[in-house]
């Protein structure tokens, strides 16, 4: 097998394999699946969702697990436009940074009641979720604002090119995604803080007393989530062209599910960025061919759930897994069998 | 002191909160719902009414029927995020068996047939959900996602997004009515809650799900059947959420894929105010309804206020946060002390 496939995780192989299949079936059944357009079109609209997913397996790495970061990214929304409309307008640098900022503070707020108050992250992290959708809602009175900067309501369009079912492009939400994955990958593969997030992601014991800072960590794993969801909800606002309270409500579960589809272990230590892409993917691919298939936008989300399920139940690991016990119970049967004559 | 803080740094926080005595840890409860009743009726002199408490009482066994449902995964290390749209489903299958009984005239014959295929629909759910989770050895949240997910869209692509309704008086009754003054939702959350006790303390099923929850090969090692408890669990957690969706039904007089999904993750935040452990094997039924009580109190309170639901929302976050950091500051003192 050559290097680079075998540096590809069991998971990941597995993704890939279910997403050609789809991939194949989808080209043969539908004429406009296998174009540019549409690929272009699917890049655009997941790259929210990839941010997303970025900032999540940091965390999922660490060993925590954040349910708040879609919310707190409502709250970014509001907070970056409210302040930029105060500065008189902006541009993308600024917006870029105030999102960057806040989605950092709101994730050092989780992180500081898991560290210095020692409260396990899902509890945190549930408690801030209901927090801050809470006071969003109160404080904006589930009122939209449609009224953004100019620059934020144009689309940037970074590369174009013209095919016979009309323009492919790619708009700046590919960019900003392309770079907070690179970046992440550069984090969790390059740096030595990287590394050290997943040692305390296996063993926090384990890595306190190799001297890594416990507390540093989690103010890294947090607050990079929580940058990523600041970024992405500004993403988001530029995409839909408007901000609305509850409009990534939900979101988080969708995004959970995927990257720990992609092969993340809930608990910490284990998890590819390339695993987290191939789950939104997956999801992504499916939705697109659904609809590109004429069928019922309302059975899109039983057929997606429908296929995680089947997914999770017939991963390579889990087969591995299976074997494994089975292999280990007719030992045990063995033994047993083997005592009583 | 080093002990304590390596305990805690391991994140569970286990034997200390088996150590603590019961008595004490509903005590804290107690307090905090007294001072809360406390200062409600400072700020409004209608709270300590009847209507209060009657529309507590009504409004109680929804949240409280579906924490419930959450409780026994959570107790056994798991998590069941599916709860409120597996409670939509089942009273969907109520809502069609009524429907084709003759709708608002059906009587008790069609009734009964349809209570109890609301159950079972419960039941199926739950143990195509349990089998997964035991047998492939997937997360449960993973393996609840997604269940979550395709139940939503299952209800979503029979109902269209619309609503079924127009129900007998006798399952209206169910939900609005009362017995000797105790309103019918209220009984039925008490037996329920009767029932669950018992099952998690007097029953070998309750026993293995406790150790379940505190490690799965110890319990597989001692020769409980931990594929078929956990399937269990997951079976008990479906019935429980079809009772739920039974009893919203029945308020509301209708049934829409949707209802109750607020509700998902504040029961797992009742749970972790009722001090059940985050990863498992340990908790009790009751301080689990105090804080439900809690919450519901904070809820019919600010309504009263005139707020909105939203701030009520935002303060159960809020409540969870300062128990736990008063528990941890707590657990210092102490610790110190001793």
């Amino acid at each position: 097998m050559p290097r680079f496939l075998s540096s590809i995780g069991a998971t990941e192989r597995w993704l890939i394999l279910v997403i050609a299949c789809i991939c194949i079936g989808l080209s043969l059944a539908t004429d406009t699946f296998f174009t540019l357009v549409n690929a272009f079109d699917l890049l655009n609209s997941s790259a929210v969702n990839v941010i997303f997913a970025a900032g999540l397996l940091v965390v999922l790495v660490a060993g925590g697990i954040d349910i708040s970061f879609a919310v707190g990214a409502s709250v970014v929304q509001y907070l970056a436009v409210i302040v930029l409309m105060k500065l008189g307008g902006g541009n993308w640098a600024i917006g870029l940074i105030l999102a960057t900022f806040f989605g950092f503070c709101l994730g050092a707020i989780n992180a500081t009641l898991i560290y210095h108050f020692r409260i396990i992250s899902i509890v945190v992290t549930i408690a801030t979720f209901n927090l801050f959708f809470g006071l969003l809602m109160f404080f904006t009175g589930g009122v939209s604002i449609y009224l953004l900067p100019d620059w934020m309501t144009r689309r940037v369009i970074l590369f174009e090119y013209e095919t016979s079912a009309g323009w492919a492009e790619i708009t700046l939400p590919v960019l900003v995604m392309a770079v907070v994955v690179l970046a992440t990958w550069f984090l969790m593969r390059k740096l030595s803080f990287g590394r050290q997030l997943f040692a305390i992601g296996d063993n926090v014991e384990g890595a306190r007393r190799l001297g890594i800072n416990i507390g540093a960590m989690h103010y890294l794993a947090y607050g990079w989530l929580g940058a990523c969801a600041g970024i992405a909800g500004l993403m988001q606002a530029h995409y839909a062209q408007e901000v609305v309270p509850n409009a990534l409500y939900g979101r988080e579960l969708e995004v959970l599910a995927a990257v720990v589809l992609g092969g993340a272990r809930l608990g910490g230590g284990r998890g590819t960025l390339l695993g987290a892409i191939l789950g939104l993917a997956l999801v992504a691919i499916t939705q697109n061919g659904l609809n590109l298939l004429g069928v019922s936008p309302y059975a899109f989300r039983m057929i997606v759930g429908f296929i995680i399920l089947v997914a999770i139940s017939m991963s390579g690991e889990t087969l591995g897994f299976l074997t494994e016990r089975m292999r280990r119970s007719r030992r045990a049967d063995d033994v047993a069998s083997g005592g009583a004559e | 002191m080093k002990q304590i803080l390596a305990q805690l740094l391991s994140g569970k926080s286990g034997p200390a909160a088996a150590s603590v005595p019961s008595a004490r840890e509903n005590l804290a409860l107690v307090a905090v719902l007294f001072g809360l009743v406390v200062l409600f009726s400072a700020i409004s002199d209608r709270f300590l009414t009847g209507a209060t408490f009657a529309s507590i009482a009504y409004q109680l066994p929804e949240l409280g029927l579906l924490t419930l449902a959450m409780l026994i995964p959570i107790l056994s290390g798991g998590l069941n995020l599916a709860v409120t749209f597996s409670a939509n489903i089942s009273g969907l299958v109520l809502a069609w068996v009524l429907m084709w009984g003759g709708g608002a005239d059906a009587g008790l014959t069609a009734l009964i047939p349809a209570i109890i295929l609301a159950l079972v629909s419960g039941a199926v759910i739950g143990w195509v959900l349990g089998a997964v989770v035991a047998y492939t050895g997937a997360h449960p949240i993973l393996a609840s996602l997604a269940m979550m997910i395709f139940l939503r869209g299952l209800g979503e692509f029979l109902t269209r997004g619309g609503s079924v309704s127009g129900f007998p008086p006798e399952l209206t009754w169910l939900g609005q009515g009362n017995v000797m003054g105790i309103p019918v939702p209220l009984v039925i959350f008490a037996l329920c809650v009767g029932i669950w006790a018992l099952i998690l303390t007097r029953t070998r099923l309750g026993f293995a799900i406790y150790q379940l929850g505190s490690n799965l090969e110890a319990t597989r090692y001692s020769g409980i059947n931990t594929r078929w408890a956990l399937t269990m669990v997951y079976v008990l957690s479906g019935i429980m959420c079809a009772v739920a969706g039974i009893v919203m039904a029945s308020r509301f007089n209708s049934v829409r894929v949707g209802h109750g999904e607020a509700y998902l993750l504040i029961t797992v935040l009742a749970c972790f105010l009722g001090r059940v452990d985050p990863f498992g094997g340990f908790g009790r039924v009751a301080p689990v309804i105090l804080a439900l009580v809690i919450l519901q109190v904070i809820g019919s309170g600010l309504n009263l206020l005139g707020t909105n639901q939203h701030l009520a929302t935002a303060l159960w976050g809020g409540i969870l946060i300062s128990v736990m950091v008063m528990r941890f500051i707590w657990g210092r003192v102490a610790g110190r002390m001793r």
